[in-house]
């Protein structure tokens, strides 16, 4: 890491240690998340942010909460965390219990709050990067000063609906941020194996839109550039191609257990020096604004926090049976029966 | 009441709606400057696309005022982003009307629909509602061959969480059209094409809707029970003539709505006339004419004197050659021709 006592402090030491408690929050609700899947408490897909924090500590600290959209794909949870959904209706969600968002229908890879303007949580790869195009074109028709931010991974920015909307948000000039999120895999395949040309930030050069490259490990780079990107977004409705190289410490899913089929274990050490939160405490630490003693303190009582939510959350009923007709429609009940 | 076109219809409902509720926006391939293939958005774009824009966004960039800002928007052809981005806008609370060039082309958007906005009122435990209509031509017109003609009604009514819509006359398009755009679900709301040039009255009234799972009898009879929906309805109704000169007195049922379905409607049909012949354009084989059949074999059995009948489209792509086209498309006397296997 660059000298970082030289850094201008993108925001005041109070923030600055709200976001180290956020970082380590998610990290400490995301290894229940783990947790719950391998001891059956949670099932189907799974899949953690552990290493790519800064992407939802850094961003979405600077957006107008609850005013912004924002929307991602199934690698969701800290997303809702951070925009300041309910941690105990997320695990609750994410254990498939009544007391989750979507009442369980949702689970791992669909949260939703729509309170918090956040939109999921989707499953398909690519296929939500038309609906952020439509919350953006939603605020543009109405005239709102929202601005979209739309997640997608280095894989998904391969498929054919993501360049229909560029092509379309590049065209209407809409207030959205497509971030990629490139964790350098898709899955099992390497970013030098899925794409053509692995500088995905060029993918927003023919849509006439800004692209950049930025970094996505280190907040303090995150929480400058992307107050940037967001005012200038906002003031002048623009789009934006933003590609956030980053990491994933942890495997593509919780059902991943063998990660040397497409990395090495030297790779993965390498990437865990520079993991993210050890940077920001070596940041936090130079710069005198918490010394190791309160880091750690911090950190053992958002870890006992994420013990108390998964414990809450564990008591949550789960869904009633009549439930599963619920919600199928506004205003009508499907056919029931078998 | 006035008389006009199917096309008119379609146009007026729209209209209306749009002058109601500023929420609702059309979107779609040529469908602003060019009319539409079908010419079924003529006038709308100078309607709404015309100075003052008032409410509407001031582009930071004046030379793209043909894009979005304006509630008739003009696409690229890229129906998956098309329909995804209406899907978006539609979760906030707006109220888009996608223009399908053709039903067929739905075909590409499939993941948009069926994976997306079909899914997200369930998959949000109720959070978020799609009120959102996809609309278009569905089904064979005058030889545009294999890849133009689809019906995809069937395909759509096997989707919980969609709601599917075939109307059948001037009247009825315009009713349940304003119905679709006022619905919080995402509705297909399929056209023939072979209806756009029939003429009807319609309903004058703003504030009429026609609301779905109500299916129509379009003519009372007593001896059998012919079911269809969308122009299968006037094939029905042009057999039912014909077997009037055979002394039959035939019931057509137009069903309207297929998701929701009035089987109630079809059963008191069946259950007066003892026999049933369901018409479909969409390819016989796995089309939903089976599922209305399926429905009436089983829970009209006893009422029931003769096996259910059915008429669907030859199980080939749709052929260019006139002759052979037509052979595919069911006609009156395909409907006689089976009204009289079942006996
Ligand atoms: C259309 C589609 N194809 C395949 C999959 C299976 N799948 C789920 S995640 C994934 C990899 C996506 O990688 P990337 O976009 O880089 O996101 P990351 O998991 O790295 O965050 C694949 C292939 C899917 N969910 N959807
Ligand atoms: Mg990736």
């Amino acid at each position: 890491m660059a000298k970082p006592a030289q850094k201008n402090l993108p925001a005041s030491p109070a923030e600055l240690i709200s976001y180290y408690r956020e970082m380590l929050f998610i990290r400490h609700f995301e290894e229940k998340c783990n947790l719950a899947y391998r001891t059956g408490k949670a099932g189907g897909y799974l899949h953690v942010y552990i290493g790519m924090e800064p992407l939802v500590v850094g961003w979405l600290n600077n957006i107008r909460k609850g005013h912004d959209y924002v929307i991602t794909a199934y690698r969701d949870h800290g997303h809702a965390l951070v925009l300041g959904s309910d941690p105990v209706a997320t695990m609750a969600e994410i254990m498939g219990r009544s007391g989750g968002q979507s009442r369980g229908k949702g689970g791992s890879m669909h949260i939703y709050d729509v309170e918090k303007q956040f939109y999921g949580g989707w499953g398909i790869v690519g296929g939500h990067t038309a609906l952020g195009g439509g919350l953006a074109l939603a605020a543009k028709y109405r005239k709102e000063d929202r601005v979209t931010l739309c997640y997608l991974g280095d894989g998904a920015a391969n498929a054919g609906v993501f360049f229909e909307t560029l092509n379309m948000c590049g065209l209407w000039q809409l207030p959205i941020i497509f971030i990629i999120e490139n964790n350098l895999y898709a899955m099992g395949t390497a970013l030098e194996r899925h794409a053509a040309d692995p500088q995905l930030y060029k993918r927003g050069f023919p849509f006439n839109m800004k692209h950049e490259r930025v970094d996505g490990h280190d907040l303090i780079e995150v929480l400058n550039h992307s107050k940037r990107i967001i005012d200038d977004c906002r003031e002048n409705s623009q789009p934006y191609l933003i590609e956030a190289m980053t990491y994933r410490n942890m495997g593509h899913g919780a059902a991943d257990n063998d990660r040397q089929l497409y990395r090495t274990k030297e790779e993965e050490d390498e990437y865990m020096k520079r993991d993210c939160i050890r940077l920001y405490e070596a940041f936090l630490e130079s710069n005198g604004i918490l010394s190791r003693s309160e880091m750690e303190k911090i950190d053992a009582e958002e870890l006992d926090r994420a013990e108390t939510v998964y414990e809450e959350a564990d008591k949550s009923p789960f869904p009633e049976p009549d439930q599963v007709y619920t919600d199928v429609y506004t205003d009508m009940t499907p056919e029931v029966g078998h | 009441m006035t008389n006009m076109t199917y096309r008119e219809a379609v146009r007026l409902a729209m209209i209306e709606e749009m002058d109601r509720d500023q929420n609702v926006f059309i979107m779609g391939e040529d469908i602003g400057k060019y009319k539409g293939t079908f010419r079924v958005t003529d006038g709308l774009f100078e309607r709404y696309c015309q100075e003052p824009r008032d409410w509407l966004v001031e582009p930071p960039h004046p030379e793209i005022l043909d894009g979005v800002g304006r509630r008739v928007i003009d696409t690229p052809i890229t129906e998956p982003g098309i329909v995804g981005m209406a899907t978006g806008a539609a979760m906030t609370g707006l109220r888009p009307i996608v223009e399908m060039m053709t039903m067929s082309f739905s075909i590409l958007a499939l993941d948009q629909i069926i994976n997306h906005a079909a899914k997200i009122h369930y998959m949000t435990g109720g959070q978020i509602s799609v009120p959102l209509v996809i609309r278009g031509p569905g089904g064979a017109a005058n030889q545009l061959s294999a890849q133009h003609s689809h019906s995809m009604e069937g395909w759509y009514a096997h989707v919980p969480g969609l709601k599917v819509v075939a109307p059948a006359t001037p009247n009825c398009a315009k009713g349940m059209l304003k119905a679709a755009i006022r619905d919080d679900n995402p509705v297909i709301f399929t056209e023939n094409p072979g209806l756009y040039s029939m003429k009807g009255d319609v309903s004058d009234n703003v504030d009429e809707i026609i609301p779905f799972g109500k299916a129509r009898i379009a003519k009372e009879g007593k001896d059998i029970s012919l079911i269809a929906y969308s122009r299968m309805v006037n094939v029905s109704l042009a057999a039912a003539e014909l077997l009037a000169a055979d002394g039959i007195d035939a019931e057509v049922v137009d069903v309207r709505s297929l998701l929701p379905l009035d089987t109630e409607t079809i059963y008191n049909s069946v259950r007066k006339t003892h026999r049933a012949v369901v018409v479909y354009e969409d390819w016989k084989s796995g089309g939903f004419g089976a599922e209305i059949a399926a429905r009436i074999a089983q829970d009209c059995f006893d009422d029931l004197d003769a096996p259910v009948g059915r008429v669907g489209g030859l199980n080939v792509p749709m052929p260019y050659a006139r002759v052979l086209e037509l052979q595919c498309i069911p006609n009156e006397q395909d409907v006689l021709a089976e009204v009289r296997k079942i006996g």
